[in-house]
C-alpha cells in the first residue's frame, strides 16, 4: 500500500480565517501532519465561526453558510460546529496554546524544532508583536520552511492593511471587473475568490520548497502576497492595460464575443446558463427550439448580428428557457452540443448525477457534530487516492497526543499547562 | 546557472487555453523544464484570443498566450502522424510529468492512454484536466466559464435577489482549476520521486469549484447541517453597516465595518458629534433600516469629498476593513505594489516589451524568474529534436511532412 505523498511531513498552522486554512487542508489531505494551533484565551473574528457563545437567537439571524450549525443549534462547543470553519478544517490535528501566557513560545519552540513547515496568514504587526518571525524559527530549526501569507506583503505602506479576501479583490481591480453591467458595484457580493486562490497557491509553494529542500537541505522563507498571487489570475485585463491602456470592465454575464447569458427557468429562483458561440452553434440551437419563427429574422442572421440585438435575442431565449427546468436545458442543449448548464444551489449539488458518480461527497463524523455529507476532494489520484480520513478538527482535540507524545511532556507539566490556560477544549464563558 | 526549486523536474506539456497552460506556468516559473505542443500552423487556441495590442490579432502577441506561456519551451507536432508519435514518446520517457487538457478519450484515441504510457515511462505524473473529469454522466458537456460557477461553484448566491445569479470577473475560475491541478501535480510528483509510484490525475473543473473555500463548501455544508439554500439576497440588505461600496471623488471605496467593527468606522468618520448619540449602539441598531440609510448618508458625504485611495489611508489608520475599488490603470500605477515588483517586463521578439504580472509568491532561497518569454510557435522544434538525436535533415522532412 503505498504511502500519501506527504507523509511524513509535519507542519505547524497558525492560520486563520479562510486563506490559510484552506492551504494547509491542501497540504493535510495530501498526508502531511498538520496540527493546527489555537489559543483558548482569543476567538478570532470568522475564525471557527461569528461567536464562541451563540444563542439559539443570535444563531439563527447568521445565513446558512456562516452560523448554519447542525439544525441551528449551539451544542455544547458551538465552534466545533460552524460551515464557515469545518469547510477547511479536515485532515488536520488540533492544539490549544497560547503565545501571550507565560510557557507558550516555549512550547512553541519545541514544535519548531521537530516540524518542517509552518503556515501563518496574519498582519504583519500581530507577527511582530507575537516575536514570530522566520528568524526565530531559524533559530530552532535550521531547515524548516515558512510560508507568510498577507494581505499585500510583509513590507511597505499596505503591510497591516485589514482586508478580507473581498478587499483584496477590489485593490487589485477584480471587483470591478464582476457584477452587473448596468448597476453600481454595491451590487456586488461579497466573495472570496481571492482566498482560495492564496489557499492553493500557498500549498503549491510549500511543495515546491519541500521539493527543493529535498536536493539542497536548505528551507526557506516564502511571502504570498495575497493581493499579489491573484493579480496573476487576472492576467488578460493586466495585459490589455499594459498593451492598449484599457481598463477592464465588467460584462455581467456576458461573453466578449459569443452569446451567452443566464436565463430564468420553470421554479421560483432557478436559472441555467447558455453560450452560443458560432454558426453551427446556433443551428443547433434553433433545432434544439424546434426552429421557431423569430429564429428566421434577419437580425439573428450571423454571429456579428446576434451580438449586436443581443438584448432582443436575449429575451427570446429567456421565454424558451421560461418553459423548462434548469437541468432540462442543459440536456436539451447539451444533446446538441451546445454549452449549457443548470445554476445549481446546494440542494442541486448534493444531488446532482454526476458528483454522485463521481463520488465528490464523502460522509464523514465528528463528535461535536455528528455525521455529515460533505464536500470531498477536488481532483483525484489513482495510486495515492486522496480522501477525507478525519472530519473537521474540533478545538485542541489533540493536545494529549502532540504535548505527551510528541513533546514528551510529563503527566505534570500537562496538568500545569492545563491550569495555565494553554490546554483545554473550551473556549472560557467570558468569550462571547 | 541559478538554484531554481523545481530546476530538476522535466514537463512534457499537451495543454490548450487557460487552465491547463496556467497548471504548467506555475511549474515553469519555479524552474521546471517546460516543452509544450501545439498543433502546427494552428498553435495554441489562446493565441487566437485576445487581447491583441491595437486589437490586431497576432498569433505572437495575444495577452492571454504570452502570460500564460512564460518559461516554456514550443515545439509543433500533429499528433495523428506515425512520426509525432515516435517524437512524443520519447519525450514522455524523459518527462517527469505530462499535463494534458483534451477533451477525455482523445489520449486514448491518440495512443497515449496512461496505462500504455506508464509502460514507456513508469514513474510518469499524468495530470488531466478537463471540463467534468474523465468519468461521469456530463464527461463529454461542453463548459464555459459561467457555466463552471453555475454547476460548481456559488454563482446561485452571487449577485441580488431582484435579479439573475452573476458570474465573476473574467476567466479567474479557469485560473483556480490550473492551480488546484498543480498542488495534485506536485502531490503526485513526491509520491513519484520518494516512492517510484506514477499515477494518473484527474482533475474536472467543475469539482476545483466545488471543492473551492470560495463560499461553495461552506455553502454545501451549511445546507447539509440545517437544510437551508445560500441565495441571493436584496440590494443593499446584508447583516450590519456599514458595509459595501460607497462613491468618491474618483470611484468607489468598499468598507466592512458592521456590527462588532462599527467603532472603528465611526473613528474612520472622525468620530463626529452625530454618531455619539446612544441610539447607534443600542441592541438591534445594526439591523435598524432608517439607522443603516442614516448613517450610509454620513458615508457618502464623507467619500465624496475623498478620493478612493485617501479613503482608504484614513480607514485604515482606524483598522477598518476597506478597499479602493481600483481600475487595472490604478493598480499598474501604485507605487508600492510597483515597488514589491508586483510587474514585470518581459521583452519578446514579436510583441515587443510589455509589463505582465510579476510572481505569485516570493521564493527567498530560489526566486522566480523569467529564463524566457513566451515561446513563438515551434520555435524549439529544432533545439528538441536534435536534442532527442534527429539530424537537421529529419527535421526539414518532418517539416516538409507537415509533421512539425
Amino acid at each position: 500500500m503505498p504511502k500519501l505523498p506527504l507523509e511524513g511531513i509535519r507542519v505547524l498552522d497558525i492560520t486563520v480565517v479562510w486563506a490559510g486554512p484552506y492551504c494547509t487542508q491542501f497540504l493535510g489531505d495530501l498526508g502531511a501532519e498538520v496540527i493546527r494551533i489555537e489559543s483558548l484565551n482569543t476567538f478570532v473574528p470568522l475564525g471557527r465561526g461569528p461567536m464562541a457563545h451563540p444563542t439559539e437567537e443570535t444563531l439563527r439571524e447568521m445565513s446558512p453558510w456562516t452560523g448554519g450549525t447542525p439544525d441551528r443549534q449551539p451544542g455544547a462547543r458551538a465552534w466545533n460546529r460552524y460551515p464557515i470553519f469545518n469547510a477547511h478544517a479536515r485532515n488536520k490535528l488540533g492544539m490549544t496554546l497560547d503565545f501571550l501566557r507565560p510557557g507558550g513560545m516555549d512550547i512553541f519552540k519545541r514544535l519548531l524544532k521537530i516540524s518542517d513547515v509552518l503556515v501563518e496568514n496574519n498582519p504583519t504587526e500581530t507577527m511582530e508583536r507575537l516575536g514570530i518571525s522566520y528568524q526565530l524559527l531559524q533559530g530552532q530549526n535550521p531547515s524548516i520552511i515558512m510560508l507568510r501569507m498577507p494581505a499585500y506583503g510583509n513590507d511597505g505602506a499596505y503591510q497591516n492593511h485589514r482586508a478580507y479576501g473581498l478587499h483584496i479583490e477590489g485593490v487589485i481591480g477584480h471587483t470591478l471587473q464582476r457584477g452587473y453591467a448596468d448597476m453600481d458595484p454595491s451590487a456586488n457580493t461579497s466573495v472570496l475568490m481571492s482566498d482560495a486562490a492564496a489557499g492553493t497557491q500557498g500549498a503549491f509553494a510549500v511543495m515546491a520548497a519541500l521539493h527543493h529542500r529535498k536536493r539542497t537541505g536548505r528551507g526557506q522563507l516564502i511571502e504570498l502576497s495575497q493581493a499579489e498571487n491573484t493579480m496573476s489570475f487576472l492576467g488578460q485585463s493586466v495585459m490589455d492595460h499594459s498593451m492598449n491602456g484599457r481598463n477592464a470592465a465588467t460584462l455581467g454575464n456576458r461573453h466578449p464575443y459569443a452569446v451567452q447569458g443566464c436565463y430564468p427557468c420553470k421554479g421560483e429562483d432557478r436559472w441555467a446558463t447558455i453560450t452560443i458561440f458560432d454558426d453551427n452553434d446556433w443551428t443547433a440551437f434553433k433545432q434544439a427550439l424546434g426552429n421557431p419563427d423569430w429564429c428566421r429574422e434577419e437580425k439573428f442572421s450571423d454571429s456579428i448580428s446576434r451580438y449586436h440585438y443581443h438584448d432582443d435575442l436575449d429575451r427570446h431565449i429567456g421565454e424558451w428557457t421560461q418553459r423548462f427546468d434548469s437541468y432540462e436545458v442543459m440536456q436539451l442543449l447539451q444533446n446538441v452540443g451546445i454549452a449549457a448548464g443548470p445554476v445549481m444551489h446546494q440542494r442541486d449539488a448534493y444531488a446532482d448525477p454526476h458528483l454522485n458518480q463521481r463520488e465528490f461527497f464523502e460522509v464523514v463524523h465528528q463528535e461535536d457534530t455528528g455525521t455529515h455529507v460533505y464536500p470531498g476532494i477536488a481532483y483525484k489520484m489513482s495510486e495515492t487516492p486522496i480522501k477525507t480520513r478525519r472530519g473537521p478538527v474540533r478545538l485542541g482535540e489533540d493536545n494529549e497526543y502532540v504535548y505527551k507524545t510528541l513533546l514528551n511532556c510529563t503527566d505534570e507539566e500537562y496538568s500545569e499547562l492545563e491550569s495555565q490556560g494553554h490546554i483545554g477544549m473550551d473556549y472560557p464563558e467570558e468569550i462571547p | 546557472m541559478p538554484d531554481l526549486a523545481l530546476g530538476d523536474v522535466k514537463v512534457l506539456d499537451l495543454t490548450n487555453l487557460v487552465a491547463g497552460p496556467y497548471c504548467t506556468k506555475l511549474l515553469a516559473d519555479y524552474g521546471a523544464d517546460v516543452i509544450k505542443v501545439e498543433i502546427p500552423g494552428l498553435g495554441d487556441g489562446a493565441r487566437r484570443l485576445g487581447p491583441f495590442p491595437g486589437d490586431m490579432p497576432h498569433r505572437e502577441k495575444s495577452g492571454l498566450f504570452l502570460h500564460l506561456n512564460t518559461n516554456k519551451q514550443s515545439i509543433t507536432l500533429d499528433l495523428q502522424t506515425e512520426a509525432a508519435g515516435i517524437v512524443i514518446r520519447e519525450l514522455i520517457r524523459e518527462a517527469d510529468i505530462l499535463v494534458e487538457s483534451f477533451r477525455p478519450g482523445t489520449m486514448a484515441q491518440l495512443g497515449m492512454a496512461y496505462e500504455s504510457l506508464r509502460s514507456i515511462n513508469p514513474t510518469l505524473v499524468m495530470t488531466s484536466i478537463s471540463n467534468f473529469g474523465q468519468t461521469g454522466p456530463y464527461r463529454d458537456y461542453r463548459l464555459t466559464d459561467v457555466m463552471v460557477y453555475g454547476m460548481g461553484g456559488e454563482m446561485y448566491s452571487t449577485g441580488i435577489a431582484e435579479r439573475e445569479p452573476v458570474k465573476l470577473g473574467v476567466n479567474v475560475l479557469l485560473y483556480q482549476a490550473g492551480a488546484t491541478a498543480s498542488v495534485a501535480t506536485m502531490g503526485s510528483l513526491f509520491a513519484a520521486r520518494d516512492q517510484g509510484i506514477g499515477q494518473h490525475v484527474d482533475v474536472s473543473i467543475m469539482e476545483t469549484q466545488a471543492g473551492s473555500i470560495d463560499r461553495r463548501m461552506s455553502t454545501l455544508i451549511g445546507f447539509q447541517y440545517t437544510g437551508e439554500i445560500t441565495g441571493r439576497n436584496p440590494h443593499g440588505s446584508g447583516a450590519g453597516y456599514p458595509f459595501g461600496a460607497t462613491p468618491c471623488s474618483d470611484g468607489y471605496f468598499e468598507v466592512s465595518a458592521g456590527r462588532g467593527y462599527f467603532p472603528r468606522a465611526v473613528s474612520m468618520l472622525g468620530s463626529p458629534a452625530e454618531l455619539d448619540d446612544s441610539k447607534w449602539y443600542a441592541p438591534g441598531a445594526q439591523m435598524d433600516m432608517e439607522l443603516k440609510q442614516e448613517f450610509d448618508t454620513m458615508l457618502m458625504i464623507w467619500s465624496l469629498e475623498r478620493t478612493k485611495s485617501e479613503a482608504w489611508a484614513i480607514a485604515q489608520k482606524s483598522r477598518v476593513l476597506s478597499a479602493p475599488l481600483n481600475t487595472m490603470g490604478d493598480l499598474a500605477v501604485d507605487p508600492e505594489f510597483n515597488r514589491r515588483g508586483a510587474f514585470v517586463e518581459i521583452e519578446h521578439p514579436v510583441a515587443g516589451t510589455l509589463k505582465y504580472p510579476a510572481r505569485p509568491f516570493i521564493m527567498n532561497d530560489c526566486p522566480w524568474s523569467i529564463r524566457r518569454p513566451a515561446p513563438l510557435l515551434g520555435e524549439h522544434n529544432s533545439e528538441v529534436l536534435s536534442r532527442l538525436g534527429y539530424p537537421a535533415e529529419d527535421v526539414v522532412r518532418l517539416r516538409q511532412q507537415g509533421v512539425i
